[in-house]
């Protein structure tokens, strides 16, 4: 396979993150089975293939002993996994079998690996107890590691890229997102995934390009091709031609002079033309993006999510780590406020130490606050970590996933729980910080006057709230399409909390990708929504798009809105009476999360 | 192959908790390797390689599960014997 393709090739996929980038392509071949190709070997050198296979397994087995011995004493369960591993290397039904498929079938080693993989793995598939089903895992494991060692590939370890470059996966999970040295990354391309997936906001928030649900550009792309992505777009070009670098340097050119005009205002409250204020804030997951959120003029931490220090380790973090984290944040904030949510594990944020927990259905699984209510002891070094870091600036908790009445109390007790304890060890502590959920659940938007009563706060999380109340799994490529912000059952569950929150007198934010984008800005202002929390870059569009609107025209057209029946009237209203001015405040500029200014050009 | 019209074989039960895993087959499979023929794990109507922890595992033996552990040559059954010994023990765990 060492043909040189030279000619341009353009990729159309979702942009989830602006900006333009050229640069060379880095393969994270995590699943390398699938980039194979099939090829015949010639009798004579049938010999050569299956000794290829054999060193590709003799190398295999040298990094498990290697991993293994270095691995400490406190991980034997880890250890032990490793080691079933290295026995499978050499099992009869994988290796055996390998060895024969190039023998009778005269082809590649490679090839011969994959079929033998994919046969075994749809014996698996096909058992009905989830251990036995799940150990289809294992071979896949054993199998990439030979896989790596026979295409020449060396371990693919993303934590050691070096260079600069433009990562190209079928998927990238948080696990392998947090190894990367971020630093060389200038832009992402994956195969699957879309605008909500977890490595789009990734990319949002560190303002990286990104186009993902490319779905084959791992087979189009190879190491080193040289290629441009368009991250506002969705365009990836693949060896560009003279003319195209040409084209796309002027677009980055344009797109970085049009980001430097909206910053300049950005440090100014967000005011309406006629004096209605909202606090523009940041959604952060690493403790470093709080720059990001400082330097694009954020009034503040709306969600700052929890679950990256828990994520690709074997234990879980212990309090004082916590503590140091949150208080860097909070330092660098301070005054201004940290709204902190409690872990949130999901189905892509799997803890190592968790991995027993076989779930079929994460989303609707032990996630978030139900996961933290049956681990008191997780829960409570979290809380202590909080409560500890909140004596250092102006910080909030907040829960996620409330969907029972009992879940606030029962969170509520074990945060009181927390503070005597710290009390009683004489720890500086601040315990007077404001409680508040997540509505992010169908049945909390019901109740939602119940559970104002027992909350200072209610920050209304979009993406999970959409994604269960329309059944759309947003990181699904063949659903993704139906994720409608605008759907008028979203508005109105909007409309009801708004309603409740006026009422019971308590506070309002908005922390979803929603909140984001401008094209839903007037529909957020007519809600009356005190503070909006968004990746940090969409912070200054977000603020200079608010300083051109009336509060009282989008209460006016609220009332339309709410009338209408479907998710494409709703757009068409908006789009009458603001779509220039959002393509204006973006300078024509087709950028951030414009789901919906997709879903109008389509 | 003089033997091997002769079924030599022993059922047995298997009593740990996580039934017929991957560290336990990993065990069944150590002990079979010494043996100079082939070594069976049978289920029902299923027979697998006790030699392969992929094939063991493919039964899918949970607790309580029966098995009958069989030999296709007379001199190994100082391995039938170990491995039944093995499966009853519960596996050591």
């Amino acid at each position: 396979m060492s043909d040189t393709q030279t000619r341009e090739i353009i990729l159309q996929g979702i942009g989830a993150a602006p900006g333009i980038c050229v640069g060379k392509a880095y393969l994270v071949d995590k699943e390398g089975v699938n980039v194979v190709r099939r090829y015949a070997v010639p009798e004579d050198l049938l010999q050569n293939e299956k000794n290829r296979f054999r060193t590709a397994v003799k190398k295999a087995r040298e990094e498990l002993i290697k991993i293994i011995s270095e691995s400490s004493k406190e991980f034997q369960e880890h250890t032990n996994i490793l080691e079933t591993h290295l026995i499978l290397l050499k099992d009869k039904m994988l290796y055996d079998k390998i060895i024969e498929n190039i023998e009778q079938d005269k082809i590649n080693a490679e090839w011969a690996l994959k079929k033998v993989v994919s046969n075994l793995q749809s014996v698996f598939k096909n058992m009905s107890d989830p251990y036995f089903r799940e150990r289809a895992s294992d071979i896949v494991h054993v199998a990439d590691r030979i896989m790596r060692n026979l295409t020449g590939a060396g371990t693919v370890d993303i934590k050691g890229i070096t260079k600069r470059v433009i990562l190209v996966a079928a998927d990238l999970s948080p696990a392998d997102t947090s190894q990367i040295q971020l630093e060389n990354i200038m832009g992402f391309i994956t195969d699957r995934g879309g605008i909500t997936s977890h490595t789009g906001i990734i990319a949002r928030t560190l303002e990286i390009p990104a186009v993902l649900g490319l779905e084959h550009s791992t087979h189009v792309i190879r190491n080193d091709d040289i290629i441009v992505v368009d991250g506002s777009s969705g365009e990836v070009i693949v060896h560009p031609s003279e003319e195209t670098l040409v084209k796309f340097v002027k677009r980055r050119l344009k797109y970085e002079a049009f980001r430097a005009a909206i910053l300049k205002g950005s440090h100014f409250p967000a005011k309406t033309i006629d004096g209605v204020t909202v606090s523009i804030m940041g959604n952060i997951e690493l403790p470093e993006e709080v720059v990001s959120v400082r330097d694009n003029g954020g009034d503040g931490i709306g969600l700052y999510r929890t679950e990256f220090q828990y994520m690709s380790r074997l234990v879980f973090p212990n309090e004082s780590e916590l503590f140091d984290k949150y208080r860097d944040v909070i330092e660098v904030m301070s005054p201004k406020p940290v709204t902190i949510r409690t872990l949130d594990i999901n189905g892509d944020k799997a803890i190592s130490d968790s991995r027993h927990d076989d779930e079929e259905n994460p989303a609707l699984g032990l996630r978030g606050i139900r996961y933290c209510l049956k681990k008191p002891d997780i829960f409570k070094t979290q809380l202590r970590a909080i409560l500890r870091a909140a004596a250092f600036g102006n910080v909030r908790v907040m829960f996620p996933m409330i969907c029972c009445f009992g879940e606030i109390l029962a969170a509520k007790q074990m945060f009181r729980e927390a503070a005597g304890a710290l009390e009683k060890e004489g720890a500086r502590l601040n315990r007077e910080i404001e409680i508040g959920i997540m509505i992010e659940v169908p049945s909390a938007v019901v109740i939602a006057d119940l559970m104002a009563e027992e909350v200072d706060f209610f920050s209304i999380g979009t993406n999970d709230l959409i994604q269960y109340s329309l059944a759309i799994d947003r990181g699904n490529k063949y659903t993704s399409h139906l994720y409608h912000p605008l759907h008028p059952a979203i508005i109105r569950m909007l409309k009801q909390v708004s309603d409740v929150a006026k009422e019971k007198k308590i506070k309002l934010f908005m922390c979803g990708e929603m909140a984001g984008d401008p094209f839903n800005l007037p529909i957020l202002l007519a809600l009356g929504i005190d503070e909006l929390s968004m990746n940090p870059q969409s912070i200054p569009v977000i603020k200079r798009m608010i300083r051109s609107l009336k509060a009282a025209d989008t209460e006016m057209l609220l009332k339309e809105i709410l009338k209408q029946k479907t998710s494409s009237d709703i757009m068409e209203l908006l789009n009458n009476a603001y779509g220039d001015l959002v393509s204006e405040v973006m300078n024509g500029q087709m950028a951030v999360s414009s789901a919906n200014q997709r879903a109008i050009q389509s | 192959m003089a033997y091997s019209d002769k079924d030599i074989s022993k059922d047995a039960v298997i009593v740990n908790e996580l039934g017929l895993h991957a560290r336990s087959a990993a065990k069944i499979a150590e002990i079979a390797r010494h043996a100079k023929s082939n070594v069976w794990i049978i289920k029902g109507s299923e027979k697998v390689d006790a030699k392969s922890i992929i094939d063991m595992l493919t039964l899918g033996c949970t607790k309580g599960s029966n098995i009958t552990i069989k030999i296709d040559y007379q001199p190994d059954i100082e391995v039938l014997d170990r491995i039944v010994r093995l499966v009853e023990s519960g596996f050591g765990e």
